[in-house]
């Protein structure tokens, strides 16, 4: 509970200060005993203990909370004194009531005029003119306590910790070794620039802020599909954090790139940040509910990650502490109301990318023109749309009404080049004869009748004659239709929506279509009963303009999967099938109120079909494309602005289907006002807003996420809670000074954590100080570094690394490292397949593993990795039993052991010496003579021990003395030094 | 005693009791007895499953909460509705499905379907079970038969949250989480949380155990029932026991010259976990050797019996019926041995279609071994102080699915708004049935209990007060029970 040290700093500081600062002494009491009632939610009584002009209103009962210099008027005090069950504050069934002293407090505060002051958070940023450095801000606390700081860590302990800390990643014993050293007075310093400019940086930093981007390999929810592009943004990431972008800058690309004047596809791909939310796609969901879902994590991620504020207890009521009514949480919602889900291409990588366009200058050229034209073709269709939804609703409530069954067509040739004779039959149908080759195409030609012909059937019919009663000529009656064309004398006819009655798994008849020769339609499990499948024309056919139509069926499965007896059948007019695809009837019944950018784009894609200049372009594109190099292209999930906005209601109680008053878009009232690039604000101008120089909280927030990952706490020890019920700066004067320096220095995070680095309360030893124990047991005051245990993710990388199995490579897809196959069967209905890496992508670092959000990789959660579900501002740190099992016993860290000992076996020198070197990879420091001297006598009794049992060596590896060596090597890797910053 | 000292304490004791060559116990005996140097360490040091008092006094020690994952039929195995096998084949008034959504049935066509269930009366209670269920109906006078539930959420991972949790939102600690949380564990060899899984995996997945913004230490931990209890439990290959404890000597060693010059709580914490590991290495692989058990036991569980033939597409292939029977026995092995909170698990109950057989496959599995573990609680007097539940995370429509429109109706939707769930021991009377619903079983009419008042009352018997047993996360003081929550008085004895 957070409550005890807050008040305990109250007395102590009160103590010394000996007058009441309304922040600091009165106001957390009104957070802990009274906004629950008197918040901006309920403001029962007509008391509202938000501000002061609020808190002297009359209230309902006529009294006033609080009268200036009347401690005996003022309702707050003697509704608090009152011993009677009606009138007692806080309400008598309430636990929490305050103490005598902090009703002294409130006493004293209205006695000496009740004066007020904002709260922290809110008041703007202001440098402080002294002592303007980190040092200087931490000890003038320090003294005030008459309290020394800690002296500076050894060499030993810095060259660890600045490599845990800014790589992750143990430093080798030549850079210990140099460091030690090196005698000039920068070596430290040095030390820092070389760890900040390695690429391994990227991965460390840009690993704190995918815990913020809830950054995830899959869907999450039930059906929990994998996501395969994800890793893309996480490269975006590593990569902007290598480079040093600009906090600001890399706001507002991750908020809103696609906004951005001519954004690049790198600026798009950033917006992938909110394209973290989870996707349900379980069965019978209301898509509207789970779009409305991911909106509001949105808005919460964005609240929590730059504000630091609990804004999701605004979505179903006003905010029961905080100044931000239900309205205002409605007013960011807005922003991200209008922001679609949807894909963009970009390049596999960024460099890969310019590699290719250098490479590929001219081509590159052409398909430039040819999409510019391709893009010029489609605009006009957009303002399509509409037409296009009457006209199809009109001709699909008029399609298929009461048509007479049509005569199948007559075929006026069948060739096969296979050199199969056909017979035909009274019923139109054609019989192969049971011989022929193994890939067959038949060709036919058949007459068409008078009229549209809008679809084409083809029949499979079984028959006696054929293997298996057919209706193909394999073995056991099946056939693949590899590929069907039909064409006129005009050209191709171009196919859509095939429909079969029966499918084989795997043998969808969507693939007679698909133009691959690999794949096609078959019928196993039903053979020997009759078929059929659909084909739809994209456009119809007059059969009175086009008498003839040419058939191509191919089969290119082999082992004489061919058609034994077949006919076709031209539909005639229109049927509902015909007209458009299921997934344009999907949106059609959704609605043109309800399409999404994603939507428009697939109508469009259909529209230009029929639009002869955008079909040209199209084809053209299609040409070059296919005909040039390929470029190294991806789909990405991203965000776009929806052409036509929503608009953006209160839900009443949170609730989707419960829409209230419309509300614009727009920020909270407590924070200064944002403005419009042009009238109404959008996201763009919120992105800007957020890292705008007027904001307060930003700035405080970013710069407290970064201490607290350099100390283990924050100077707001609620890192995610900047309200008036979280916590308060231990050190507010030196938060708004680095809150400053780091605008000043143009929001680089390098510099700020250069400069954090290279103070002397950063370089301290983490050391426990006994006498400091009951003065200050949480450390708040900075006398001394913390000992961090590093996250799940480097655990792994420390194991790897240190035994030399790590694979360094930077970015990329995730990879699959070994995983006991249990966990995956946790998925649902075992639909997940962790088919294992091979090679290097087994050691990959621990954030490259793919992340399946309902059955995450365990060594990861055992150690406290986020799930991934919700925005993580801080990781929680359990020490386990499951821990211990995990790095002793785990298939991960055993081969990290055996590869630590081989390593040493390697070594020239006595045990002690390979001990040593075991030893100083691990734990970056010599090991003393009582440490060597156990692990010794571990390494002796080990040795006995495989020296009569080999089948046991070899179990572990190898022989007896690899094994023995193993044994060793597996508690060095355990012990808590090697997983902790020390 | 502060928590700190009890952690050492006990790290101190099982050092003296499980270390056999006594390496590093004279080194620990002496950090152990230090000058007070630390007396009032850090709060976060301390063992965060030492056990806790409770508000009053508790009923319940120990919850064995048997999830059937999907969502059983209501309608086919607790609460018959005569009127509905008279309107089977009927559309069901506008009136009624107007407001409803529905994650399959299409609306305009729906029929109302019947049971072909048989229902009957048992024990002396008359509670009513179908003949589905033969042997839990002989525990009908122990059991509460909740016929009035009712959540949220229409679909399975969030209706699961809600179950799990109190709330369909993500990052929340499920039930076992608080209690753990809230009471600590009685185990010291075990976690005091633990899974037993079985069937094609949940739509929840590790959302179901999961300790939420709670420290990972409450989260639950999956046990397998057979090979390695737990993962990672056994030594690697070709590494014998003596090497282990020899190892964990030395590494203590280490450990402990490291916490003399750092001083840091957290090395001691993680010098008694490696303890913990060890004792569960032992502890884990006795709780799943059934070898102690009389055969007269194994037979009342059905752990050796033989599953019908059926393709079953749901339950999850075969060898389902002894896996069950295993879970349930484990179980009961599991609260004797102190741990607080037992899930088992099995996916899947979801039966849209063809639920006639795949519902009798399902219940066939597991109405013995549910029925025998509460007997054998009962026999053991253990029943008084464990709390068993038996539910799903919704019910099923009166509706016959007819997704797409099929005509092909031979399975129920999921229905949010009425469904029956079990519970026994703990503090709770027997043979009672509470609730109502309409006759078509549609809506609760009598004494609806929502998941927060489940969730209340599950906390009450436990000794514990849903409106205080909170965490500060994020300046909000949370509970298992969200905003709501009541207790039902009505079901405690």
């Amino acid at each position: 509970m957070r409550a005890t040290p807050f008040i305990l700093l109250i007395f102590t500081t009160f103590a010394t200060a000996g007058d009441i600062d309304f922040q600091r002494d009165v106001q957390p009491l009104f957070a802990e005993y009274c906004l629950e009632c008197h918040g901006p939610d309920k403001a029962k009584g007509g008391l509202l203990l938000t501000n002061r002009d609020a808190v002297l209103k009359e209230l309902e009962s006529g009294d006033r909370a609080v009268v200036p210099g009347n401690v005996e008027k003022s309702a707050l005090i003697t509704r608090t004194l009152s011993t009677d069950d009606e009138e007692m504050m806080p309400p008598k069934k309430k636990e929490k009531r305050p103490k005598p002293a902090e009703i002294e407090v409130m006493k004293k505060w209205i006695a000496s005029g009740a004066e007020w002051s904002q709260h922290w958070a809110y008041r703007p940023i202001v440098k402080p003119a002294a002592p303007s450095t980190i040092d200087g801000f931490v000890r003038a606390k320090l003294a005030e306590q008459k309290i020394t700081p800690s002296p500076e860590a050894d060499r030993h302990t810095l060259i660890k910790r600045v490599s845990y800390d800014l790589l992750g990643l143990p430093p080798s014993p030549e850079e210990v070794d140099a460091f030690v050293k090196d005698k000039s007075p920068d070596a430290y310093a040095k030390l820092v620039d070389r760890a900040l400019a390695s690429p391994h940086f990227g991965e460390r930093w840009g690993r704190h802020w995918l815990d913020r981007a809830r950054y995830a390999d899959s869907d999450g929810y039930e059906k929990d599909k994998a996501r395969p592009d994800a890793w893309r943004y996480r490269d975006w990431v590593i990569a902007a954090v290598n480079r040093d972008q600009p906090f600001d800058q890399f706001t507002i690309e991750q908020l809103a790139g696609d906004l951005l004047p001519n954004p690049t596809p790198e600026q798009i791909l950033a917006t992938a940040f909110h394209r973290q939310t989870l996707t349900n796609t379980e069965g019978g969901v209301d898509q509207e509910q789970f779009r409305n879902e991911a909106v509001f994590d949105r808005t919460e991620t964005t609240g929590s990650v730059w504000l630091a504020h609990t804004v999701g207890c605004a979505r179903c009521h006003n905010h029961k502490y905080d100044q931000l009514s239900q309205a205002e949480y409605y007013r960011m919602f807005a922003f991200f109301n209008n922001a679609d889900e949807t894909n963009a291409k970009v390049g596999t990588s960024a460099a890969a990318l310019s590699d290719f366009e250098k490479k590929n200058v001219t081509h590159s050229a052409k398909l430039r023109t040819l999409q510019d034209k391709l893009a010029k073709a489609r605009a006009p269709l957009f303002d399509k749309l509409l037409d296009w939804e009457k006209e199809t609703n009109a001709r699909l409530a008029a399609a298929g009404k009461n048509k007479p069954e049509p005569e199948p067509l007559l075929i006026k040739s069948l060739t096969s080049d296979g050199g199969t004779t056909f017979t035909d039959r009274e019923d139109r149908s054609w019989t192969a004869a049971a011989a022929g080759k193994d890939k067959e195409t038949y060709t036919i030609v058949a007459e068409l009748p008078e009229g549209q012909i809008s679809a084409l059937r083809l029949e499979v019919l079984a028959d006696t004659s054929l293997p298996g009663e057919g209706p193909g000529r394999s073995k056991n009656g099946n056939f693949v239709l590899t590929e069907i064309d039909v064409r006129t004398e005009a050209g191709a006819v171009e196919l859509h929506s095939p429909t079969a009655d029966f499918s084989q798994k795997g043998f969808l008849v969507a693939a007679a279509i698909d133009g691959k020769p690999a794949t096609g339609w078959g019928v196993g499990g039903a053979v020997g009963k009759s078929h059929d499948a659909t084909f739809r024309f994209v456009r119809p056919i007059d059969g009175a303009k086009t008498p003839r139509i040419t058939v191509t069926l191919s089969h290119q499965y082999g082992k004489e999967h061919t058609i034994g007896r077949f006919r076709l059948v031209g539909i005639e007019g229109e049927t509902s099938e015909s007209i458009v695809t299921v997934e344009l009837k999907r949106l059609l019944a959704i609605g043109s109120e309800k399409w999404t950018n994603e939507s428009k784009e697939q109508i469009v894609d259909w529209l230009v079909k029929f639009d002869p200049a955008a079909s040209a372009a199209a084809d053209a594109l299609e040409a070059a494309e296919e005909s040039g190099p390929k470029p190294p292209l991806m789909d990405v999930r991203v965000l776009a602005q929806r052409r036509t906005p929503r608009e953006t209601h209160i839900f009443h109680r949170g609730e989707f289907l419960s829409p209230a008053d419309i509300v614009q878009p727009g920020t909270p009232a407590i924070l200064p006002p944002i403005k419009g690039r042009s009238g109404e604000p959008d996201r763009l101008d919120f992105a800007r807003w957020l890292v705008s120089r007027e904001n307060p909280l930003t700035s405080r927030v970013i710069v407290n996420q970064i201490w607290m990952h350099l100390f283990g706490d924050g100077l707001v020890r609620t890192p995610a809670d900047f309200g008036v019920r979280g916590d308060k700066p231990t050190h507010g004067e030196l938060l708004d000074w680095l809150a400053s320096e780091f605008m000043d220095k143009g929001w680089s995070r390098k510099q700020l954590i250069r400069l954090i680095m290279n103070s002397a309360t950063y370089r301290q030893r983490s050391d426990a100080r006994a006498e400091l124990i009951d003065i200050d047991p949480r450390n708040t005051l900075l006398a001394r570094q913390n000992r961090l245990r590093v996250e799940g993710e480097v655990v792994r990388d420390l194991h790897l690394a240190a035994s030399g199995l790590l694979s360094r490579k930077i970015g990329g897809a995730s990879v699959y490292p070994p995983m006991p196959p249990e966990i995956a069967e946790i998925s649902y209905a075992g639909n997940f397949k962790w088919t294992e890496s091979k090679g290097e992508d087994r050691f990959r670092r621990g954030m490259y593993t793919f992340f399946k959000r309902t059955a995450p990789y365990p060594d990861l959660m055992t150690f406290d990795c986020p799930d991934a579900n919700t925005a993580s501002i801080r990781r929680s740190v359990s020490n386990t039993p499951l821990q211990a099992l995990a790095t002793l016993n785990a298939g991960t860290f055993n081969e990290a052991a055996r590869a630590l000992a081989g390593g040493a076996l390697k070594a020239a020198g006595d045990d002690n010496a390979r001990l040593s070197r075991a030893f100083q990879l691990c734990l970056v420091r010599a090991a003393r003579s009582e440490e060597s001297a156990v692990l010794l006598s571990l390494l002796n009794d080990a040795r006995a021990y495989y020296a009569t049992h080999a089948d046991d060596a070899k179990k572990m590896g190898g022989d007896a003395e690899l094994a023995a060596w193993t044994s060793v090597a597996r508690i060095i890797l355990n012990t808590d030094e090697f997983i902790t910053r020390e | 005693m502060n928590p700190l000292d009890d952690a050492l304490h006990l790290a101190r004791r099982d050092f003296l009791t499980t270390t056999a060559n006594g390496l590093g116990m004279l080194a620990l005996g002496s950090m152990l007895n230090d000058d007070g140097l630390f007396a009032t360490p850090a709060p976060a040091s301390a063992d965060p499953l030492l056990p806790k008092p409770t508000h009053f006094a508790p009923r319940a020690k120990n919850c064995i909460f048997i999830f059937m994952e999907g969502a059983p039929s209501q309608l086919d195995l607790f609460d018959p509705k005569p009127k509905l096998n008279e309107l089977d084949g009927q559309p069901l008034p506008e009136s009624m499905t107007k407001n409803v959504r529905f994650a399959f049935i299409k609306k305009e066509s729906a029929v109302l379907m019947g049971s072909k269930r048989k229902f009957a009366q048992h024990g002396s209670s008359g509670m009513v079970f179908s003949d589905l269920l033969p042997n839990l109906a002989t525990c009908a006078d122990d059991l509460v038969q909740v016929r009035s539930m009712h959540t949220d959420q229409f679909n399975h991972h969030p209706a699961q949250l809600v179950l799990a949790c109190g709330r369909a939102t993500f990052g929340l600690p499920t039930m076992g989480a608080w209690l753990n949380y809230g009471l600590g564990s009685e185990s010291r060899n075990l976690p005091g949380y633990v899974v037993l899984n079985a069937g094609r995996g949940t739509s929840a997945g590790t959302s179901l155990w999961q300790s939420g913004f709670l420290p990972s230490v409450y989260a639950g931990v999956m046990f397998r029932n057979q090979g390695d209890p737990v993962l990672n439990l056994r030594n690697p290959d070709g590494l014998p026991v003596e090497l282990q404890r020899k190892g964990l000597d030395v590494l203590a060693q280490l450990n402990q010259a490291r916490f003399g010059e750092a001083r840091d709580p957290e090395i001691a914490s993680r010098i008694a976990a490696y303890e913990l590991a060890f004792r569960m290495q032992s502890a884990a692989p006795e709780l799943i050797d059934l070898s102690d058990e009389k055969p007269e036991t194994l037979a009342m569980y059905g752990v050796d019996r033989e599953e019908p033939q059926i393709k079953a597409a749901r339950a999850g292939g075969p060898g389902q019926y002894k896996a069950y029977a295993k879970n349930c026995l484990l179980a009961r092995r599991l609260v004797e041995r102190g741990v607080r909170f037992v899930n088992v698990i099995h996916a899947s109950w979801d039966h849209h279609s063809n639920l006639d057989q795949e519902l009798a496959f399902n219940a066939g599995m597991a109405d013995q071994p549910i029925a025998a573990l509460i007997k054998d609680l009962k026999q053991r007097g253990l029943l008084d102080e464990t709390l068993v539940v038996v539910a799903g995370e919704f019910g099923r429509t009166p509706l016959g699915e007819n997704r797409g429109g099929s005509k092909n109706v031979t399975g129920r939707d999921h229905h949010p708004s009425a469904f029956t769930i079990l519970a026994a021991g703990g503090g709770l009377k027997g043979g009672l049935t509470w609730g109502e619903t309409d006759e078509l079983g549609w809506g609760v009419t009598r004494d609806p209990v929502h998941i927060n008042d489940f969730h209340a009352t599950m906390l009450h018997l436990f000794g514990l007060d849903h409106l205080r047993l909170t965490h500060r996360y994020q300046g909000r003081d949370f509970r298992l029970t969200d905003v709501a929550g009541k207790v039902v008085k009505g079901w405690l004895a």
